[in-house]
């Protein structure tokens, strides 16, 4: 259902057009991806596993698993989740029984000598991280690309119509899908070069990168590579976790607060750390009714102002409890819950269940490193950083002189250590092309000390602690 | 501890202004005890009411007798933790800061507290909007008196 007001957020659909899904005309707008239209037309099953046949709906909403992949115009695994919508497009759910259309020269790319183009700074990625190293690398009149694989820029903040915490050097106060604009703004100002629709598929020594760019292969020979990919929602088992209507939170966001279309009528979200706190309010916000947010530890791990906000509202937050299984027929109905021991063993006796249509997953998220394991930057795993991420020294260089990671790739925290991390980083490559200054140095210096107050409180200690231990292993 | 289960801050973790305070005129009371790294508020206050400290970890400490009731922390404080509260006889106020769609002035209300239980009807007496609080409502609602630590949110009844 598309929402036509937001008391926060306004919708400026493009023009209206039409795609073809399955033979019957859908209804778009231009400037929304595949996924979103079908939502707001009410399709949610978007693929059917290979082995079970059990319908698959929309999971991340950014362009990393493969809920979503459709056929589109005869291509198949496209993920629709950040494909946009063009007049006339032929979209199809593909499985077993319906494999891609049989003739491959149909789809796969011809060989073709790859064209090659050279920088100074290849950014991977363009949320927070990304875009800042871009900003700071510019001042000093390093040529960057930031090469992003959604059509959008600006990463997880384009959803996020809350205002940012922080101090002021880092946008405190200012909603995040207004830091992006501003980032963006900041890094275009600064001569980076932003690529869209982009994916870094490959990384090749000595610092070249392998890039599709709307369809086609080239590659970017670089003196200094950026990985800041960012990170994926964690799933947890559960019978019916595959159910159409089971979304992890981000995607519930994504869906929500820019393609201004709500996922159902009421909602429970598993999770109350910031993410499924905060989206539990903005559904509020939307005036999508909220049952509950269940959480599995004793306590919440929000910040207690965003919880606040959502208790006043009526909503009820069950500490110690967790989702043993959802159920539906095609798309989701219900979904239990129960609460759970110190050992989080599920009490018997203690099932609640609830109507719902929209189950949300905060679960916690995973560094994206593939392409890090990939080039072979030393990986270690550090749990308080969010499972495995690259080894980094103070200045986030890898074990691979030249590539840096910045922001959740390099461990999950939030935006303003996305940002600090990202502007590092822009300052080790500049300094890396045009040797140290005084300049440099104390650019670094303040930068790191922002970083250091940040994690210097309770919520900061995990950063903290898993940043200490991979400085020991660097 | 206890606040991290419920979810909330609990009137024992909030600094309340004095009886005599509240009556002069609207106070800010701050329910934010909990170390974040944050301090928006601090540079909000046109009369540096508020203090935090160097390190942004800090929980925000109000000055009753230097805060005017102006509102401004209100609409600028991300976690929407700043409220106001005035007291005059048996009637109250509290001001909230706001971000879903909004009552209509005058209109009766269900006043909620920090958990969304209902503890009694009030008006809804004014919504200010201001430029720099960016798309963040304050709304006063009037109450009894004996109110006006417990309120914090309201429901449309209509
Ligand atoms: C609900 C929610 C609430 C939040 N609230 C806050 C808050 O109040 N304050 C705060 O500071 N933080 C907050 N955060 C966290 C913050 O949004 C993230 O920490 C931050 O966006 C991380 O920045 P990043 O640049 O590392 O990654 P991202 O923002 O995830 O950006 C990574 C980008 O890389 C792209 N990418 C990935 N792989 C490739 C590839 N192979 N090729 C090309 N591009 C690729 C992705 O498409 C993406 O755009 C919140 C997050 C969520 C989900
Ligand atoms: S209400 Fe006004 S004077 Fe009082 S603390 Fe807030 S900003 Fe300062
Ligand atoms: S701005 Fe709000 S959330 Fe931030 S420290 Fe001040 S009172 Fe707390």
């Amino acid at each position: 259902m598309r929402l036509e007001q937001h008391p926060i957020l306004e919708f400026h659909r493009g023009r209206r057009i039409t795609i073809d899904f399955e033979g019957r005309n859908v209804p778009a707008f231009e400037g929304e991806p595949i996924a979103a239209a079908l939502h707001a037309a009410g399709v949610t099953t978007l693929s059917h596993s290979v082995r079970t046949h059990s319908p698959r709906g929309l999971f991340c909403a950014i362009g990393k698993c493969a809920a979503c992949v459709m056929e589109v115009n005869g291509i198949p695994n496209v993920r629709t989740c950040i494909e946009p919508v063009r007049q006339g497009m032929r979209v199809r759910r593909q499985s077993a029984e319906h494999p891609p259309p049989g003739n491959p020269e149909n789809f796969m790319p011809r060989f073709h000598e790859p064209e090659t183009v050279e920088t100074d700074l290849a950014i991977v990625g363009g949320g927070p991280a990304g875009l800042s190293a871009a900003v700071y690398a510019g001042r000093f009149g390093l040529r960057s690309i930031v090469v992003e694989e959604n059509y959008l820029v600006g990463g997880q903040l384009i959803k996020q119509t809350h205002k940012f915490f922080g101090s002021r050097s880092h946008y405190a106060g200012v909603r995040g899908v207004d830091i992006a604009a501003i980032l963006i703004r900041e890094a275009r100002d600064t001569g980076a070069d932003i690529w869209t629709s982009s994916s870094v598929i490959g990384y090749f020594p000595e610092k070249e990168l392998g890039v599709i760019r709307n369809g086609r292969y080239l590659r970017i020979r670089a003196r200094n590579i950026l990985v800041a990919t960012g990170a994926s929602e964690k799933m947890i088992s559960f019978p019916g976790n595959d159910l159409p209507g089971v979304y992890g939170a981000g995607a519930i966001q994504t869906l929500m607060n820019v393609h201004g279309i709500i996922p159902g009528r009421r909602v429970l979200m598993v999770g109350a750390g910031n993410i499924g706190v905060i989206v539990a309010y903005q559904l509020m916000q939307a005036g999508v009714q909220v049952a509950a947010v269940c959480e599995g530890l004793p306590r919440v791990g929000a910040y207690l102002v965003h919880s606040a906000k959502l208790l006043r509202l009526g909503v009820p937050i069950l500490t110690a409890h967790t989702v043993s299984k959802a159920w539906g027929n095609g798309h989701l109905k219900g979904v239990e819950i129960q609460a759970v021991d110190s050992r989080w063993q599920p009490i018997a006796g203690t099932e609640k269940r609830f109507e719902v249509d929209t189950l949300g997953l905060a679960v916690g998220l995973s560094p994206s490193v593939e392409l890090l394991s990939q080039a072979g930057a030393k990986m270690c795993w550090v749990s308080e950083l969010g499972g495995y991420v690259a080894r980094h020294d103070e200045f986030m260089q890898t074990s691979i002189p030249g590539v840096f990671v910045a922001g959740d790739v390099a461990g999950i925290e939030e935006a303003s250590a996305a940002m600090m991390e990202g502007r590092i980083a822009g300052i080790h490559a500049a300094r890396r092309l045009l040797g140290p200054s005084t300049e440099l140095d104390s650019l670094h210096r303040e930068q790191a000390a922002e970083l250091a107050v940040m994690r210097d409180g309770p919520f900061g200690e995990k950063a903290r602690l898993g940043n200490q231990r991979l400085l020991k292993e660097a | 501890m206890k606040c991290t289960k419920l979810g909330y801050f609990t009137d024992d973790t909030i600094d309340f202004p004095p009886l005599e305070r509240l009556e002069k005129r609207f106070v800010a009371v701050a329910e934010c005890g909990q170390e974040i790294p944050c301090n928006p508020c601090v540079d909000a206050c046109p009369v540096g009411a508020i203090t935090i400290g160097e390190n942004i970890n800090h929980i925000p400490h109000i000055d009753f007798q230097r805060c005017t009731g102006c509102g401004i922390c209100l609409g600028v404080c991300p976690g929407l933790s700043i409220f106001m509260a005035h007291r005059k006889g048996d009637t109250g106020w509290v001001t909230l800061p706001y971000e879903l769609f909004p009552p209509d002035e005058g209109e009766e209300v269900d006043l909620l507290d920090r958990q969304g239980k209902k503890v009694g009807r009030g008006v809804v007496e004014k919504i200010r909007r201001l430029k720099q609080h960016d798309r963040t409502l304050l709304i006063t609602l009037r109450m009894a008196a004996d109110l006006i630590h417990a309120v914090r949110g309201f429901r449309r009844s209509g």
